[in-house]
């Protein structure tokens, strides 16, 4: 792009770009080979190649953590909240748009301006919410704030999308006596598909990787999720990097190998999220 | 009058479930927040007094350790927008290039962004303290040798390096994408004008991917004004409380001081921090913006 360049332009760009690859794989690089050594090891030949390969601080890890058990409470939120923004924010939007009146018209508005709204500005009562409603500590409570906070910015992108849906297949559907829930889930909701895998790679990686939200409403162990699990783990073995780093590792995993499958749909999902927002 | 009445229910179907929470977990949290920072309330007790505009008052005269964080989350925004803007449009610049080996390259870029705050932070945890010490022994470079999380300097240029290095990859995405949009007969038309190199840049690229420019200062901004996750697990505002962030800060004023009326009245300033920063850039980016 841009004209013509050299070959050796080229390149020396693909030069540069390896040696900053190689500064950006460094920190992985030092969690990879440090969490198969000995704290001793790991103090002492911190950069080099472990002496022998042995998955036991792994399976240590791995009980200490409870790791199937944080990775399931992990998915099982992560769904459940995706599922739930799904269908609302797509309904909503859809019948925003559909539907021009002063009152679509004003919550529209107010869903855009409240996506400014810092979480830490209404954390304190959210928490009361969560806590007056009977959900303090439960998945259901973070489940419902995360649909809660994800809802306004997944509508304004469902928004955009449904106006662009010509109007008049669902007209024809409703004259021949469909009702507008059938017109929706039957003919536009297929339709969302692009918006839907969107607006569900953005709002997964949140849920999954987001801590602070976690943080004020699950307490209980049994509740935990990888990221509050890794916290507890490193508040109690301050500096058992034996133990943290395969912990760490565990931890990044399954956002990695996601990553690495998915990865074409990510990056598309990402560019396209981005210029809409 | 049955479509009518059958319009009512369809609102109640599609809009009531986003309203209702909606309602619930912004709009009410929104109202009470101001009503708390007007109160003297702890969190527990079922007492609650209202103190005016004592809270605020107090804030902003008698609470040093909020202004070192104000201004600890501004220079830490302008630092960090600035270099992940300027080193993810690089990247991206250099991307859209005909490169054997750009999908490699792409992907690692953007593999710290798929990684939360928390984890990043504890890893580089490990390497600013283990990591950095190997190399320094090996090299003798100074910069390796600092005790980088034990003074208030290193801490903070710290948490630059690690934010940086998460937020590159998705502004580099959008960038991408950006660039990729320009049609490829203005770059003709201006290259066969003569126009080349910083030229080429700053009056053909710029203002055609402004929307892009505007996206991507909007999420830099955002994402490191209210650091939290990355700040919690890499220097826990630490050393001295140097490195506390304004989302710390309410957080630990909330919950560990229990002072809730104080902790909301800071998040309400926040808010309107936050909003009124994100305006102004909003507003001067889309002016620069040109139609296609």
């Amino acid at each position: 792009m841009f004209g013509k360049i050299s070959k050796i332009k080229l390149f020396s760009i693909e030069c540069i770009l390896f040696l900053c690859a190689i500064l950006f794989f460094v920190p992985f690089y030092f969690v990879v080979v440090n969490s198969f050594k000995g704290l001793d090891e790991v103090l002492r030949n911190t950069a080099a190649l472990p002496e022998r390969l042995t998955l036991e601080n792994f399976r240590t890890a791995w009980s200490q953590l409870d790791f199937f058990k944080v990775l399931l409470n992990t998915s099982i939120i992560t769904l459940f909240s995706n599922i739930g923004v799904i269908i609302i924010s797509s309904m909503a939007a859809y019948w925003m748009v559909r539907k021009r009146t002063k009152f679509t018209a004003i919550v529209f508005v107010m869903f855009v301006c409240s996506m400014v709204i810092p979480f830490q500005s209404i954390m304190i009562p959210i928490v009361q919410v969560i806590r007056n409603i009977g959900l303090m500590n439960t998945h259901a409570g973070l489940i419902l704030t995360y649909i809660g906070l994800a809802c306004a910015f997944s509508t304004f992108l469902f928004h955009g999308f449904i106006r662009s849906i010509p109007e008049e297949i669902e007209e024809a559907a409703l004259i021949d006596g469909c009702s507008r829930i059938g017109v929706f889930w039957r003919i536009v909701f297929p339709m969302l598909i692009p918006i839907i895998s969107t607006v569900l790679i953005l709002n997964t990686f949140w849920f999954w990787n987001d801590f602070q939200v976690q943080l004020l409403l699950l307490h209980s162990s049994e509740l935990h999720t990888i990221q509050l699990a890794i916290n507890s783990l490193f508040g109690e073995h301050v500096m058992r990097w034996e133990l943290a780093l395969p912990a760490l590792m565990m931890g990044t995993l399954p956002a990695i190998i996601v990553f690495l499958l998915l990865q074409k749909y990510i990056i598309a999902g990402v560019a396209s999220g981005g210029i809409k927002g | 009058m049955k479509k009518i009445l059958g319009d009512k229910w369809n609102l109640v179907i599609f809009m009531g479930p986003a309203l209702l929470v909606y309602i619930g977990i912004i709009l009410i949290p929104f109202f009470l927040s101001f009503y708390y920072s007007l109160t003297d309330w702890n969190g527990i007790s079922r007492q609650i007094n209202f103190v005016g505009f004592e809270n605020f008052i107090r804030i902003f005269t008698n609470d040093p350790q909020f202004s070192t964080s104000f201004w600890f989350s501004t220079k830490l925004s302008i630092i960090v927008v600035v270099l992940t803007n300027i080193l993810g449009f690089t990247f991206a610049y250099l991307l859209v290039q005909p490169l054997k080996l750009r999908n490699l390259w792409r992907t690692i870029f953007f593999l710290p962004n798929v990684l939360g705050g928390l984890i990043l932070g504890f890893i580089w945890q490990f390497v600013f303290r283990q990591g950095f010490a190997a190399i320094g022994e090996l090299t003798n470079i100074p910069f390796f040798q600092l005790y980088w999380l034990s003074t208030p300097n290193t801490a903070f240029w710290g948490i630059v390096i690690v934010s940086v290095w998460q937020g590159v990859g998705y502004v580099m995405i959008i960038y991408i994408a950006g660039l990729i949009n320009i049609p490829k007969d203005y770059i003709e038309a201006a290259r066969v004008d003569g126009a080349s190199g910083m030229y080429m840049l700053k009056r053909i690229i710029f203002p055609l991917i402004m929307p892009a420019i505007t996206v991507c200062l909007f999420w830099s901004i955002n994402m490191t004004y209210k650091i939290f996750d990355l700040n919690y697990s890499l220097t826990g505002g630490g050393p001295y409380k140097s490195s506390e962030s304004v989302a710390l800060n309410i957080y630990f004023e909330a919950y560990q001081n229990f002072n809730y009326g104080i902790g909301s009245a800071k998040a309400i300033v926040f808010l309107l921090i936050v909003a009124i920063i994100t305006g102004i850039q909003v507003y001067m980016t889309k002016k620069k913006e040109v139609r296609m």
